[in-house]
């Protein structure tokens, strides 16, 4: 089994964090795995992306070109990852800042205001995760019991007091409709 | 087996250094590979080694001849505009017969190009890195945990053969992360003190460090004696890796992250029925000429899979002596092949000699 | 009865150096420092690229050649591979110290990098003949100057010294001369001076030694002491540019 996933936004949403919490979660369960981050001038203030896989068998190319899962969180990403996700692809779109649909009709998509949950939570900067927890509850990527564990190690020794805030929302995210 | 950890290229690399027992780094910042400086300047302090961020790349790599002449494992890392500067010192280590590892992170070139991952360098590693008659031991990782098990060998190849060996990288595997393992065994010594200059305690005669012979014929018999240590090196030191290669009628030849990206292409053409593999060089010098000249006498074809417009070809064209057709699937500037142009670059060579 | 030993930091081979060169004055001057301060089997001497190259061969302590200019940055690399034991000096003409190697120089010294600079000014580069050199003076002809330097188009030369001065990591500068006994005894003071300052971890010290070229110059041995001290000294005045220590205990 190989996730192809491709999370995309603007820089400072937490993009390649959330990848990295997808990443840990290999390494925990001794999966194959490979983070890239898009680097360079892109990542101060443009759209940022990180290809992630995931698989049990040797992965071959870490740049993830046609994702089976998407995670886009703002317009610009839509716009230029949705036609290069495979057929049958989950993509996953922030709808309190992309406000138009995914227009593929051979894929499925999936839609949570992930920013305004964040602000109406007191999870300001978190819509990262929120994303990530819809994302496992729907494509199942990796089992809902080990995002505390994984949180723990992804998350820094010196930022443990935003442990508890990143696992909540995860939990909304996993928790949405 | 030791746990492995998720860490970026960059980083596991220059861990790997510090186990190797290096202590003394010295670099200039250039993207794609900061993050080792970085990464240095966190770590040295604290196990009582040097970090020092130069005024510029050629001080840095002379910083590196003064400590690696003083006999201490040194290195320095940078991307290609910075190893261009660089060259000047390389060709002094070479000539002075002294062990440091550089690190290329390659990116778009030339000029002052671009930051993406790029494999334009290969010339410059393998035939040019610096004036007169030498070779680096250039080694090619194409997964993190090679950025660091090509880190720990790259110091003793210096070490064993009295030279400099650069880990040629690129953009991808510096910034990409992966489960590694920082498992790496013993650090093997080696005795310096015939040719150290870190003072004779009024011990033995001075040991100079030295480029400079002004006699044509000694210059000559050190240059001689120099390729004989090649030659050995030649014979002891190739590495590659095969995938898929029993069966092969078409074989790849890539090294780092192209060979990765032609790993899926393989997998994809075998679905398809066309039997293709792949030898990858690890050590791009020595280049593994002999397995691909044997390998010319089973495959119809070779394919040449770079980040460049073409440098690797020229070596493998000599290594299989013309024998079969090469073809170059490339991209440059900061462009990365995809598996889909890989894939048509097979099919195409699959065409050669008419379809079985 | 010896009266007049050769030091033992100087190694018993003829030196390669032109009649009424200064370089063999200034090289038994550092020598006999090594000698007086016992720090042969501990100091490592860079050899940079011009007239002295060969030094490496005319010091009993270990030595390194250095790439044209980078003697600084070989000499850093050196110094910390083992900071609390070695003695590291560079000994550079100024064609290596103040044109190609500038940056390597002010960044030693901005460093503060605790090593000992022997600079040799002879306002020519003498090993490949006798081109202009970052110190030649105004009207000076050389052979890359043939009508004279003329600063309206090459601009002026450079006052190492001087220049440094303003640098905060430099620890002690100073100009001498050894075109006569009384110079010469100075400029031995200095350059102890400035190894001194490196046993006591004080930091980059710089001795510029005002120089001649006979060869170059097209003068006598003798012509050429007395060209030093009619057109060179006046340019560059000797004495103390800085001092960071003393004036420290001056307050």
């Amino acid at each position: 089994m190989t996730h192809q996933i491709l999370l995309a936004g603007f820089g400072g949403q937490g993009i390649l964090f959330s990848g990295k919490f997808l990443a840990y979660d290999g390494l925990i369960e001794d999966r194959q795995v490979s983070w890239l981050p898009s680097y360079g001038p892109e990542m101060r203030g443009g759209t940022c992306n990180c290809s992630v896989i995931l698989s049990d068998t040797q992965i071959g190319s870490p740049i993830v070109s046609n994702p089976d899962i998407l995670i886009a969180m703002n317009l610009p990403s839509l716009d230029k990852f949705e036609n290069e996700a495979v057929p049958g692809a989950k993509i996953f779109v922030d709808s309190s800042l992309i406000d138009r649909k995914v227009n593929r009709e051979d894929v499925e998509a999936y839609y949570i205001p992930a920013t305004k949950m964040a602000s109406d939570e007191g999870l300001s900067g978190l819509a990262n995760m929120i994303m990530i927890g819809y994302m496992i509850k729907k494509a199942g990527v990796m089992p809902y019991e080990n995002v505390e564990k994984v949180m723990a190690k992804v998350v820094p020794a010196k930022k443990q007091d935003k442990l508890a805030l990143n696992i909540k929302a995860v939990e909304l995210g996993y928790n949405f409709d | 087996m030791a746990d492995k950890v998720l860490m970026k290229g960059n980083e596991a690399l220059a861990e790997a250094a510090i186990m190797a027992g290096c202590r003394h780094y010295f670099g200039y910042p250039i993207t794609p590979q900061t993050e080792i400086a970085a990464y240095m300047a966190k770590r040295m302090p604290l196990i009582g080694g040097t970090f020092l961020q130069a005024e510029s790349e050629i001080a840095a790599i002379n910083m590196v001849y003064g400590a690696a002449a003083a006999g201490k494992r040194a290195m320095t890392s940078s991307s290609s505009p910075g190893i261009a500067l660089k060259s000047e010192g390389i060709s002094y280590l070479a000539g002075s017969d002294l062990p440091a590892l550089i690190i290329n992170v390659q990116r778009g070139g030339p000029g002052l190009g671009g930051i993406q991952p790029s494999q334009s360098d290969y010339f410059q590693a393998t035939k040019s890195a610096g004036h007169g008659d030498f070779h680096l031991i250039v080694l090619a990782p194409a997964s993190v945990q090679e950025m660091v098990d090509l880190t720990f060998k790259g110091f003793d190849l210096a070490d064993k053969y009295r030279m400099p060996t650069m880990l040629l990288s690129d953009g991808t595997m510096g910034q990409m992360m992966e489960p590694v393992s920082l498992d790496m065994g013993e650090v093997k010594e080696y005795d310096k003190s015939s040719w150290a200059a870190c003072g004779t305690k009024c011990e033995r005669e001075h040991n100079v460090v030295n480029s400079l012979f002004i006699q044509p014929d000694e210059l000559e018999k050190y240059n001689f004696e120099r390729f004989e240590r090649y030659a050995q090196i030649e014979a002891n030191e190739v590495m590659y890796d095969e995938y898929r290669m029993e069966d092969a009628e078409i074989c790849i030849v890539a090294y780092g992250v192209a060979a990765r990206v032609s790993q899926n292409a393989i997998d994809k053409a075998r679905e398809n029925g066309i039997k293709v593999g792949m030898i990858r060089p690890i050590t791009l010098w020595p280049f593994p000429k002999a397995v691909l000249n044997a390998a010319a006498d089973k495959v119809k074809a070779f394919v040449s899979v770079e980040l460049s417009m073409g440098q690797m070809i020229e070596d493998i064209e000599l290594a299989i002596r013309c024998k079969k057709p090469v073809l170059l699937c490339n991209r440059t500037g900061g462009m990365i092949p995809t598996t889909g142009d890989v894939l048509s670059k097979i099919e195409e060579a699959n065409k050669i000699g008419g379809d079985k | 009865m010896v009266v007049f030993e050769k030091p033992k930091a100087l190694a018993d081979v003829p030196l390669h150096y032109c009649p009424g060169c200064t370089h063999g004055i200034i090289h038994r001057l550092v020598a006999e420092v090594i000698d007086e301060l016992g720090i042969e089997g501990r100091t490592i001497g860079i050899a940079p690229v011009g007239c002295s190259v060969f030094a490496y061969n005319y010091f009993n302590c270990d030595m390194i050649e250095a790439a044209h200019g980078r003697a600084p940055a070989v000499a850093t690399g050196v110094k910390r591979s083992d900071p609390e034991n070695n003695v590291v000096f560079t000994y550079q003409g100024d064609g290596d110290l103040a044109a190609i190697g500038t940056a390597e120089t002010v960044h030693a010294a901005a460093r503060g990098e605790n090593i000992t600079v022997i600079f040799v000014n002879n306002a020519i580069y003498g090993m490949t003949g006798g081109q202009m050199a970052p110190t030649t003076l105004p009207g000076q002809v050389t052979q890359t100057s043939p009508y004279g330097r003329d600063t309206s188009k090459v601009g002026f030369p450079v006052k190492v010294c001087e220049m440094l001065s303003n640098v905060d990591g430099a620890t002690y500068l100073e100009r001498v001369a050894v075109n006569n006994v009384k110079n010469v005894k100075n400029a031995k003071k200095a350059i102890k001076k400035a190894f001194q300052n490196q046993l006591d971890g004080k930091g980059f010290s710089l001795i510029e030694v005002v120089s001649t070229c006979p060869t170059n110059w097209g003068l006598t041995p003798e012509k050429a002491l007395e060209w030093l001290e009619d057109n060179m000294l006046p340019y560059y005045p000797l004495g103390v540019y800085k001092d960071k220590f003393a004036e420290k205990e001056d307050k």
